[in-house]
């Protein structure tokens, strides 16, 4: 290690160290300059506790179990205006989902963000089959804050429901099965394969 | 032989009974007036969109676009990999960056994919979206040369979204202000909403299920600014944003005592119509907001 990587490790916080090793695209973070164009381009920023350029910070600040624990991520779109627009080339967008994935893999990720919630349904149930259910994903999503909050949201969803019957883009007989990858088991291996290596690397991180 | 040949990714939304299936319908009717084959991936999974974060990590997500490239090049070679919705076509394209740039993804993919007994052979295929073969591959004059139905007073906000703009953008355009859509509209003879101010603004995507206030709200300025612009319609190259913009017009009208009721098609179904074919082949039958305008114009 040259005396200049020597002098700017010290001056790395662990939090700083631990997403670069294991948030994707995690090594990015340093490049930030804090000139906050992601945080004025983001459709959501106004409700975003720590727009991205504060959380960059906060991770230098070491600041581990607020950032983890934060809604901020959850709440982006992928939009990619962020991406597009930082002058120094940062994968925002992509940060923003690692630290969220992370957070949530750790345990410290919020329990009632509702896009925390909805995304783990979204993954459920594509790799079940290989294939998203748009009706059963639906279903669930209604359901996730318990049955009187579904009944009443299934209630307010019946006219958009019953649209999307009548002109063929929802089939209700999806509830019994629906479409579906030939290779279901192959993909459930390839994904529990996928995710055990992705665990190991997390381990070998030790500060 | 056709033209023209692809291998094709039609992803979730454009199965049967499914929130797309109008845009694979009128793809297919465009298709076969462009002399454009489509070669569907055999046993084609889903690439978990962007939405898909929370419950896979990296490794996991990339692997289901990995899994994706490799039964393609089983089945199609290197023929490039075509699709037409905006979530598949990043996701998969994104997968290519990232097993080209870094070792460690590269590694954990293969084994991942060695456990199914599949690999990636060689140079992965290029993903590309449906308008971009369009544009770069046959250009606009080509598909001008099949207008035989012109859209003549139609005036159309073209809306372009995220996904098919930012980050890899079409044809080399402006992320700020991409005119592809607008062309667009003018070939098929209709005429674009001039200085679409919403054009490459954000619906919410997939928080438009678990936030939908928030982003109800963005979709109310994207209607907004359409109507400001005369428009008759919407038109829109991607599931996400036609879903989003089309089908919660009456919640929004609850909400803000507005009284939207705007058609939001594809461009695909502007082109089987403007092609001169039946209502049925543009799959007019799948709006949820009947687009009796374009409807109309339908040759008899």
């Amino acid at each position: 290690m040259s005396d200049m990587n020597a002098n700017t490790a010290k001056y790395r916080s662990s939090f700083l160290k631990e997403v670069e090793a294991n948030v994707e695209e995690g090594h990015w973070v340093k490049m930030c300059m804090q000139c906050g164009v992601c945080s004025g381009s983001c459709p959501l920023g106004p409700h975003w506790d720590h727009p991205p350029q504060e959380i960059f910070m906060m991770i230098r600040a070491n600041k581990r179990d607020e950032v983890l624990s934060s809604t901020s991520m959850w709440m982006c779109t992928s939009c990619y205006n962020c991406i597009a627009r930082c002058p120094r080339g940062l994968p925002i967008t992509h940060i923003m989902h690692g630290l969220a994935s992370y957070g949530k893999r750790l345990g410290l990720a919020p329990k009632n963000q509702p896009t925390a919630k909805f995304s783990q349904l979204f993954w459920d149930n594509l790799s079940k089959t290989g294939r998203v259910n748009e009706l059963k994903l639906g279903l669930r999503l209604y359901f996730m804050n318990g049955f009187g909050n579904g009944i009443k949201t299934a209630l307010k969803m019946k006219d958009v429901g019953l649209g999307m019957v009548k002109t063929g883009r929802m089939n209700p007989m999806e509830i019994l099965g629906g479409h579906s990858c030939k290779g279901a088991g192959d993909i459930k291996k390839m994904l529990a394969k996928a995710k055990e290596i992705e665990a190991q690397h997390t381990a070998e991180f030790k500060g | 032989m056709a033209k023209y040949e692809y291998s094709f990714y039609p992803g979730c939304s454009s199965q049967s009974g499914a929130s797309s299936v109008n845009y694979l319908k009128s793809t297919q009717t465009i298709c076969q007036e462009l002399d454009i084959q489509l070669n569907e991936i055999p046993d084609w999974n889903c690439c978990a969109a962007s939405i898909g974060y929370g419950g896979g990590g990296e490794l996991p997500r990339i692997s289901l676009s990995a899994r994706n490239i490799a039964l393609s090049q089983q089945a199609h070679g290197q023929q490039d990999i075509v699709a037409t919705c905006a979530a598949c076509w990043l996701a998969t394209r994104e997968a290519k960056e990232r097993i080209e740039e870094s070792d460690k993804v590269r590694s954990g993919i293969d084994t991942a994919l060695g456990e199914i007994g599949i690999k990636i052979e060689g140079e992965m295929p290029k993903t590309r979206h449906m308008v971009e073969v369009l544009i770069e591959d046959l250009g606009y004059e080509e598909i001008k040369s099949k207008v035989t139905n012109p859209l003549e007073g139609l005036k159309i906000a073209g809306y372009v979204g995220c996904q098919t703009n930012r980050p890899f953008g079409i044809d080399g355009e402006s992320y700020e202000n991409p005119k592809y859509l607008d062309r667009m509209i003018e070939t098929v003879g209709a005429e674009p909403v001039d200085k679409y101010e919403k054009k490459a603004s954000c619906c919410g995507g997939a928080l438009m299920f678990s936030e939908p206030e928030k982003s109800q709200a963005l979709v109310k300025d994207i209607i907004e600014a359409a109507y400001d612009g005369g428009a008759d319609m919407i038109v829109t190259p991607c599931p996400v944003c036609q879903m989003n913009v089309e089908v919660y017009q009456g919640h929004i009208n609850k909400t803000y005592g507005t009284k939207f009721n705007i058609p939001v098609v594809y461009y695909s179904t502007l082109m089987s119509v403007a092609f001169g074919r039946s209502a049925k082949d543009a799959a007019l039958d799948g709006q949820m907001i009947r687009a009796t305008k374009l409807e109309a114009l339908v040759k008899k």
